[in-house]
């Protein structure tokens, strides 16, 4: 944990910083007449130096941390022979892979060969020769900075704006992390997926029926190139989803409004936090439950009754992810029907209407785009809900309406795809890429819609 | 006139009853689809219950072991190297010999030997680890039985089902009710299943390594995801200007929160291990990619905090000199800190029931170790749990509903704290 500890000693030098600059500022004030004489309080002059003492060692050990890895296998690549350096650049990974885990002591892939040998001692090296600079210099450099903090520090010195300024900026920077995820998010699910489309059209995958993503193991092997047709994918999505939501929506909705119209405080005090229970299960018990309990169940149920049914059904995956996203339907549900002032139910009574015609007429009508707002987020969380259908829905692609039927959905191919072995370039992975890209942008456009309609709903009675 | 209000009325009144009849339908149907999502509640949980409750006894088999010094030791050594690698297996296969006698055959010796599990000759490698001198002893211990042993004792194996079709002969079945009728077979509470790591064999596979795991990675992710989020939400409800970068920030804070979990896994796998080169499977990278996951939560729920302090707690430190940032850490924050941690808890929470990403980003590998530290490979509980449902054996069902009632304990005293604190602390002003 060489960092970890580079990190303490820096914190420790913020430390020392402190109190140095705190007594520094002191002992300044007491020619003028006492620290009630500094601009501001001797511990902001503290934080000053600690400041100093810490962000640029900081700053440049964050950079390093990045780059490290980065430059060495750069520099280690630039002194293999010149044949090895000619190999394609998949090749020239495994190479690197293999340099690696040599020169950590792990399985080689290969044999080891007098290059690969001195590569490897270069690579240890190289990282000895990082790891004793990155000391030095971070050291070095706080220390200079608490100098220069000292040479600062007078009464006149505004030390508080200082510190203060320094502080929002880095809140700043911790505010724009968020962008930076979905900026990370796009940019590199994008960018594989683009890698994905130079090899596979685009028209094949949006367009094409079938889907067999192989690995060829050599390259005139018969149906080498795999076929990437995403459409079976995503009509197992939408029928897996589709059974969820005529699960969840009519029990989540009735009990939202049985809830917000009919309940009493203390049955909704009780019922409500039980209900949400089923929000809080970690999806992997869902999926336990799905493929362990319901599976078997509806597939003797199905027997009795002289159906087929596959034994990892869509049915059953659709069922028990209906039941995770009831309490999702009915909680933003029993939000929006709140929201509905008194007044419209008071005057639906008032011209003789009973309580049920109330809600039917009045209550949801006003409420639907609220309401239709929370059941496409609730879709969306359908279509990118993984774990129950990775445990209980099939991997076999088929193009089927029917949900005896197992059909596999775009969550579950991406966790085939990448948790295999896996080759880095080869179009089998890049394809997870391409559906994870397909998948973001669906559920962006649901969740942008459904946020908006909510929003808008809200205004008009606030 | 006064006959078409007579018929108005009538009207109403020959529907009356109808509307009255379809209120009662209506409600009806509220209160059933009410009770249905309670049913659901009850049924998972019953259901992961009564399959998982046995797993926290384990069956233990006694044997009569004689510490043979020359299969520990033939060269009388006792050097520790020589002790580690002596044929354990060797002395539980003769304790089970001399219980046994009549067992001659080789077919049926191999049978036999399967009652004891490997774990077994494990534990006498321990014993005389620990203490050599005990060899050249004989001794009583009670060592792991075999998972298909355990799964008999514990009736989930069908005595009277046809023999091919059973997981134990009736050669074995015979031995075990030997073994049972001398005593020499018994339950007992399940350390092992605490203090282990994971396993390929289901009465030695512990949740230990899984436990570790799920701690390092959620203290990371606290460690990094509390800061980053508070600072978040004091920027953006208490300093930023209203314009057009922070409302860009604010509609992705929410879209992020409703991004699906396997594209951080994604995320994860293109850019922290594929170009940033931080470890696979490990701690570091699984916090990294939850962080991310969970920030959005906890940032929600610290703005919500922040507004709730009036703003005359502000006006009143602003007046008596304070600075903004003043304002915020000396009175602010402490009053928003208890909405704020419950938001953390909650998004903890989540992160510790997640498992998609971690399934991309390798926290799927199959680890026997503890994790020591947050660059040690390591697998988290809710992965375990995918991996052990994964496994054909038997008992391995068992103990999967185990695991997650660990972790459903976990979450459920994780979701009380948060319920506590909100109570506690929560004030209206």
């Amino acid at each position: 944990m060489q960092p970890l500890l580079l990190l303490i000693v820096i914190a420790g030098l913020m430390g020392f910083g402190y109190y140095f600059g705190r007594s520094r500022s002191v002992s300044m004030a007491e020619g003028f007449g006492g620290s009630n004489r500094l601009h501001s309080l001797p511990a902001y002059y503290g934080f000053y130096a600690a400041l100093w003492a810490g962000l640029p060692a900081l700053a440049l050990l964050v950079l390093w941390m990045f780059f490290q890895d980065t430059i060495i296998t750069w520099l280690v690549i630039g002194s293999l022979p010149a044949d090895l350096q000619d190999l394609p650049a998949e090749r020239l990974n495994l190479l690197v892979n293999d340099i690696k885990n040599l020169a950590t002591g792990n399985i080689v892939s290969s044999e080891i060969t007098a290059p690969i040998q001195a590569a490897a001692d270069r690579y240890n090296q190289l990282r000895e020769v990082a790891r004793t600079s990155i000391w030095t210099l971070a050291i070095s450099l706080a220390l200079i900075s608490l100098v220069i903090a000292r040479s600062r520090i007078s009464p006149q010195l505004r030390a508080r704006n200082y510190v203060e300024k320094t502080v929002i900026n880095v809140l700043v920077i911790f505010s724009t992390i968020a962008i930076l995820t979905t900026l990370g998010v796009v940019l590199s699910v994008f960018y594989e997926s683009l890698l994905f489309f130079r090899k596979v059209p685009v028209s094949e995958f949006l367009l094409g029926t079938e889907w067999s993503p192989q690995i060829a193991l050599r390259a005139d092997q018969v149906g080498a190139s795999g076929s990437f047709g995403s459409i079976p994918l995503f009509t197992g999505t939408l029928l897996v989803s589709a059974i969820a939501m005529v699960v969840a929506v009519p029990i989540g909705l009735m009990s939202a409004i049985y809830l917000s119209e009919y309940a009493g405080p203390r049955f909704r005090a009780v019922s409500k936090p039980l209900l949400e229970i089923l929000a809080g299960i970690p999806t992997v018990v869902y999926g336990f439950f799905a493929a362990l309990t319901m599976a078997p169940f509806i597939r003797s149920l199905g027997e009795s009754f002289g159906l087929e049914v596959a034994s990892e059904s869509a049915l059953a995956a659709g069922l028990v992810m209906g039941v995770m996203i009831i309490p999702f339907v009915s909680s933003l549900s029993d939000d929006v029907i709140n929201a509905v002032p008194q007044s419209l139910r008071e005057g639906s009574y008032a011209l003789g209407a009973t309580h049920s015609e109330t809600v039917k007429k009045v209550v949801f009508r006003a409420a639907l785009p609220g309401i239709v707002g929370g059941i496409l987020l609730a879709v969306s969380r359908a279509i990118g809900e993984t774990m129950i259908v990775v445990m209980a829905a099939g991997l076999s692609a088929n193009l089927t309406a029917n949900p005896l039927e197992s059909v596999t959905t775009v969550t579950v191919q991406i966790v085939t795809l990448l948790t295999g072995d896996q080759e880095f370039d080869s179009a089998k992975t890049l394809a997870a890429f391409a559906l994870g890209l397909s998948l973001f942008v669906i559920t962006l456009i649901l969740n942008v819609i459904a946020l908006h309609t909510v929003r808008k709903y809200r205004e008009q009675y606030d | 006139m006064t006959n078409e209000t007579q018929r108005t009325i009538d009207i109403v009144h020959a529907g009356l009853r109808k509307r009255y009849a379809r209120e009662r339908r209506f409600r009806l149907m509220g209160l059933m689809a009410i009770s249905l999502g309670l049913l659901f509640v009850s049924i998972l949980f019953l259901d992961i219950s009564l399959k998982g409750y046995t797993a926290f006894q384990q069956t233990y088999l006694r044997l009569q072991v004689y510490y043979d010094p020359s299969i520990i030791d033939p060269a009388g050594t006792t050097r520790h190297d020589d002790l580690a690698f002596a044929d354990y297996a060797a002395l539980v296969k003769q304790s089970l010999r001399t219980v046994f006698p009549d067992v001659t055959d080789r077919q049926d010796k191999r049978e036999l030997y399967k009652l004891a599990s490997p774990g077994a000759g494990q534990a006498l490698a321990r014993r005389v680890l620990a203490d050599p001198s005990v060899i050249g002893n004989r001794e009583e211990i009670w060592v792991l039985a075999n998972d298909d042993v355990d799964m008999l004792a514990k009736g989930k194996i069908d005595r009277d089902a046809p023999e091919d079709v059973r997981r134990l002969d009736d050669r074995a079945l015979a031995w075990i009710d030997r073994l049972e009728q001398r005593g020499d077979i018994r339950k007992q509470f399940n350390t092992g299943f605490f203090s282990s790591g994971d396993s390929r064999q289901p009465e030695q596979a512990g949740i230990a390594g899984a436990l570790m795991g799920s701690f390092y990675t959620l203290l990371l992710t606290l460690l990094m995801s509390f800061p980053l989020a508070v600072g978040t939400a004091v920027y953006l409800e208490e300093f930023a200007p209203r314009n057009r970068l922070t409302d860009l920030i604010e509609v992705n804070i929410n879209n992020l929160a409703a991004v699906p979990s396997i594209i951080f896994g994604l995320l994860g796998l293109a850019v922290f291990i594929n170009f940033f080169g931080v470890p696979r499977s490990t701690p570091l990278v699984g916090a990294l990619v939850l962080t991310l996951m969970t920030l959005p939560t906890i940032i929600i729920a610290s703005r919500s905090a922040l507004k709730s302090v009036p703003p005359s707690i502000r006006e009143a430190a602003l007046a008596v000199g304070a600075s903004p940032l003043q304002t915020q850490i000396h009175h602010v924050l402490p009053l928003a800190m208890p909405g704020m941690l419950t938001g953390t808890i909650i998004g903890m929470a989540q992160a510790l029931g997640e498992t998609a990403p971690l399934l991309m980003i390798g926290m799927i590998a199959f680890i026997v170790d503890v994790p020591q530290g947050v660059t040690d490979p390591a697998t988290v509980l809710p992965v375990q749990i995918f991996l052990w449902a994964d496994s054909p054996e038997r008992a391995f069902v068992e103990r999967t509903s185990a695991a997650i009632m660990v972790l459903l304990a976990f979450l459920v005293a994780m979701n009380l704290l948060a319920v506590l604190l909100r109570r506690r602390f929560e004030r209206r002003w």
